[in-house]
């Protein structure tokens, strides 16, 4: 267990580090650095001995090696720097102020799509042919073919513009949850269904249950002791990734809504060619995607005792 | 290194020519301490482990005979016959093709000797991709040697479809529309197709009907004597081996315990693990029943092998001796060998 | 000659291909045909739009903007007075292009590498898997924006953008048939006549994980769709004037509560398209599987 954790740590740390190679090249493959971007927002033209000043205040003048080397360096101090799009705040802050919607978000898609999904998943399991089944069915496609953001003009336009019971755009209170929650569970939804009744139905048609069936055991033992807990392992290979990409922002969602998350922010930063902010937003989505799956590795190894590392040469 | 390759049958490499022991009797192909493993790791945390699935096999193999190998499930058998054939790279140890060293790198001189080996499978549908018509199954080893044109490749191929007696119209159909026992016949026809020097048949009927076996153990052997081919004949069953083969050796966790002419094998064994294995063939006449020496426990895992002989842990005979010094094969009489310090 | 012959008694029969054994069981499944009707339809109409459509797509005539749903104009115009009906028709050629092309492509760049990493094995497959595992960490939508932003929007641009990102999914795949088909007797069997690597990726791999690959590009194509849509919505992927689904839905979102076909008719066809293209996926999928009978 113990090597098999170190393996993947470090393999881990090789991810992070190809990703930030990666993001780097690309980032400075774009034509143009942040103060050009930004003097063409504004439609002027900066003097060119100001961007050279600009240039060098941020050390972009300086070879890329060099200018890799130095953020790699600060970066394991989480340090980021200052982002070039604010003047008052560094990297580390605006992630840290913006995050926290974009998670909020997240965390209530997670909770409102395991319960619908899962619930209309298992329940059609258990109910196959009946009012349920189709019901699941029914969700399943409309997610399928409704895109997240179309589905989100409708709900804006149906709910805040027409009824007035939720606002259109921003986050608060609860009722501004309400909306982006939905339109951002279309896709979740669609996966824990399908996944949770899939292998559902295969649990419950497994040879083990037929026996303890047979044994005498009460429909209800069967199902919570043996079908729930097995049924419910696969899910958690889909779940955990699933969780991991939407604690890390819905860009769509967010764009929609003017939920001022870290995703919303990232797209900003990459139209603006804001450095510092585009490598710590990718560093940290890679790093949580990766060391999600991990967990949900290791929960899976935990959980199924037949999962074994046997490798063979 | 084994004394195998003495017995008056094929000469030692050097070694002065016994005039009149050409003829049948060259070798065709030799081993030379054979070894092929496999690194095994158990849970997380376990070490790796090696697991000998062939450890140590000298064997000759001479022109036109047919050589048994038996052994219960596991003994590294089928394993055998694959390194032989080089479709596993040997851990250690070389295997010689009339008299040349056979050398893996070099993929020009493996794709001629290709030609010269082929190899019959023991689940005869697994052996044949399911999508390929029975035409295009024949025709393949053809099509990657570039024999011929292609009209000569299908005239082959329906002369191999007759030659093992399959219908005529067999070339357009799919493998999984015909029995067992055409569908080995089809694998046959597949492997003679490059008019090979070698054929290694890896139980070849062990999974067909008995009625079956019968057919086509004699088409290997009409086959044998038509085109003059050499064999090894890999099987659990030690009568069907017996009836096959010239010689028989016998297997046990990688390494040979017995080996020497099949009559001898079969009616004289002096190997333990031979006696134990012949004993366990039912005997109809309950008057030739005699009383059968018992094989204790099961067979240990291949990679935990005890130290020493690897059957002394159910071995009737077994001794200190036969913990600390691993026997080797001696002779015992003409070609006749075994590996036990007291047989 | 053997001694004994097998001289049984089979009725002569025309060859069946598996390629018609698998129509005969797609056709059996009515959700699929139907959908499978309406792509050939849309694709069509997408290939023809230059005859088909009543108008130009680019090019608007000022006087008629704005106009709601009538005899000339089926589905409206817009606020540049060009016909909404004929800019969904080349819209077509945009979803439809880049969907199925990458597709295509990602196909061509994934498979022979997942065949290689998994036939080769050792250091090479090593390496693959490792550059997988680093590229499949990104979410796809970043990598699409940050290369989109990179060499630009625009058609041939989303499909190289779609393309590195998803050939990963196919080349995973075909990783695992080769994993598994590597260990048939008849691969061995193919060695053993001595095919090199080659001969076995065209001559057996090929015809035996054809049918999972069919389906992940089926399947494939309604994801890439919506991605292109998506970032068309939000001005990241195909730039006006020329027509896409999705861009138009983005553009006139405003004026859902007035001027609600310039929105509507482009998600309903948008959906519909989508919806036929999972329906004939799946049809597809239980199609090609022996295992499940129909």
């Amino acid at each position: 267990m113990l090597r098999y954790l170190v393996l993947r740590i470090a393999g881990l740390i090789g991810v992070l580090i190809a990703v930030s190679l990666l993001t780097f090249v690309l980032m400075h493959a774009i034509p143009g650095g942040p103060f050009d971007a930004q003097a063409l927002l504004q439609n002027k033209m900066l003097p060119k001995e100001v961007v050279d000043v600009l240039n060098k205040k941020y050390g972009l003048d300086k070879p890329l090696a060099e200018q890799y080397l130095m953020f790699m360096i600060n970066a394991v101090r989480l340090d980021f720097g200052y982002s070039f799009m604010s003047q008052t705040r560094t990297v580390t802050q605006i992630i840290a102020q913006q995050w926290p919607y974009s998670i909020q978000l997240g965390l209530l898609t997670l909770a409102f799509s395991m319960v619908v999904g899962m619930g209309l998943g298992l329940g059609g399991a258990i109910m196959q042919g009946k009012w349920l089944d189709h019901l699941g069915t029914g969700v399943a496609v409309f997610c399928m073919v409704l895109p997240s953001f179309v589905f989100a003009v409708l709900l804006q336009y149906i709910f805040a513009v027409r009824l007035h019971w939720f606002p259109a755009g921003g986050w608060g209170a609860p009722q501004y949850w309400v909306l982006p929650v939905l339109a951002n569970s279309l896709g979740p939804i669609l996966v824990l269904q399908r996944f949770s009744k899939s292998s559902m139905v295969d649990a419950m048609r497994a040879n083990y249950v037929r026996t303890a069936r047979a044994k005498g055991l009460s429909e209800r033992r069967v199902m919570l002791g043996h079908v729930l807990k097995n049924a419910l392992t696969p899910v958690i290979t889909v779940g955990g990734p699933l969780a991991a990409s939407l604690i890390v922002g819905s860009f769509f969602i967010e764009r929609q809504f003017q939920i001022p998350g870290i995703g919303y922010y990232w797209v900003n930063a990459i139209q603006n060619r804001d450095y510092p902010m585009i490598m710590a937003s990718t560093l940290i989505w890679t790093a949580l995607i990766s060391f999600t799956f991990l967990l949900t590795d290791l929960a899976y190894a935990l959980i199924d005792p037949r999962v074994t590392f046997v490798k063979e040469n | 290194m084994s004394t195998m390759a003495a017995a008056g049958a094929a000469p030692q490499p050097g070694a002065p020519v016994t005039p009149g022991a050409e003829r049948m009797d060259q070798p065709l192909l030799q081993t030379v301490d054979l070894v092929k493993s496999f690194g095994v790791r158990r849970g997380f945390l376990g070490r790796k482990q090696l697991l000998h699935a062939v450890d140590r096999v000298s064997l000759t193999i001479l022109k036109g005979e047919t050589l048994g190998l038996v052994g219960e499930s596991g003994c590294g058998k089928s394993t055998l016959g694959l390194t032989i054939m080089l479709l596993y790279e040997p851990s250690s140890g070389t295997v010689r093709f009339e008299g040349r060293t056979l050398d893996t790198s070099n993929s020009d001189e493996m794709k001629k000797i290709r030609r010269q080996m082929q190899m019959i499978f023991q689940d005869p549908l697994a052996s044949l991709d399911p999508r390929m018509t029975v035409e295009q199954v024949i025709k393949e080893p053809l099509d990657i040697h570039k024999i011929g044109s292609v009209a000569d490749r299908v005239a082959a191929v329906a002369r191999l479809i007759d030659t093992v007696g399959l219908p005529a119209d067999s070339a357009t159909r799919f493998p999984a529309e015909f029995s067992g026992g055409q569908q080995q016949r089809i694998g046959i026809a597949r492997a003679l197709a490059l008019q090979p020097k070698l054929l290694i048949c890896d139980e070849p009927v062990s999974s067909l009907d008995v009625s079956v076996q019968a057919q086509i153990l004699n088409l290997l052997r009409d086959l044998q004597k038509e085109l003059g081919l050499t064999y090894v004949f890999i099987s659990h069953n030690i009568a069907v081996t017996g009836f096959m083969s010239r010689r028989i050796g016998v297997m046990y966790l990688g390494r040979i315990m017995e080996i020497g002419p099949s009559k001898t094998i079969v009616n004289q064994p002096r190997h333990p693990y031979t006696q134990a294995l012949l004993s366990a063939v039912p005997e109809p006449d309950p008057d030739a029943r005699g009383r059968k020496p018992v094989l204790k426990g099961d067979v240990p895992s291949p990679i935990e092998r005890p130290s020493g002989c690897p059957f002394r842990t159910r071995c009737p005979l077994a001794r200190q001796r036969c913990a600390d010094e691993e026997p080797r094969l001696s002779e015992l009489g003409l070609d006749h060998y075994a590996a036990c310090h007291y047989a | 000659m053997s001694a004994v012959t097998t001289t049984v008694a089979v009725p002569m029969r025309r060859r069946v291909s598996t390629l018609s054994v698998y129509w005969n069981r797609l056709r059996r499944n009515r959700a699929a045909m139907i959908a499978l009707g309406f792509i050939v339809f849309e694709l069509l109409m997408a290939i023809f739009a230059p005859l088909v459509a009543p108008y130009d797509p680019i090019k608007g005539n000022y006087a008629e903007a704005w106009q709601f749903p009538s005899r000339q104009h089926l589905m409206g115009t817009d606020d540049l007075g060009r016909d909404v009906f004929s800019r969904i028709i080349y819209g077509a050629r945009v979803s439809y292009g880049i969907a199925i092309i990458s597709q295509i492509v990602l196909v061509m760049v994934g498979l022979p590498i997942g065949a290689i990493a998994g036939l080769r094995g050792g250091k090479l497959d090593y390496i693959l898997m490792r550059v997988i595992d680093v590229l499949s960490s990104l979410p796809m939508i970043m990598i699409y924006i940050l290369l989109l932003i990179v060499i630009g929007a625009g058609f041939g641009n989303m499909i190289l953008a779609m393309a590195l990102t998803g050939w990963i999914g196919i080349a995973r795949l075909v990783r695992g048939q080769v994993l598994s088909l590597k260990q048939t007797d008849y691969v061995r069997a193919a060695r053993a006549m001595g095919g090199d690597t080659r001969h076995i990726i065209g001559t057996h791999l090929f015809r035996n994980s054809l049918t999972p690959v069919i389906v992940a590009m089926a399947l494939g194509v309604p994801t890439a769709m919506f991605a292109e849509a998506g970032l068309s919505f939000f001005g990241l992927g195909i730039p006006p004037p020329e027509p896409s689904w999705g861009q138009m839905i983005g553009l006139y979102q405003a004026y859902i509560q007035t001027y609600w076909y310039l929105t509507v008719f482009p998600a309903i066809v948008l959906a519909v398209t989508m919806f036929a293209w999972v329906a004939l996926g799946e049809g597809l999928q239980k199609a090609m599987d022996p295992s499940i009978r129909i």
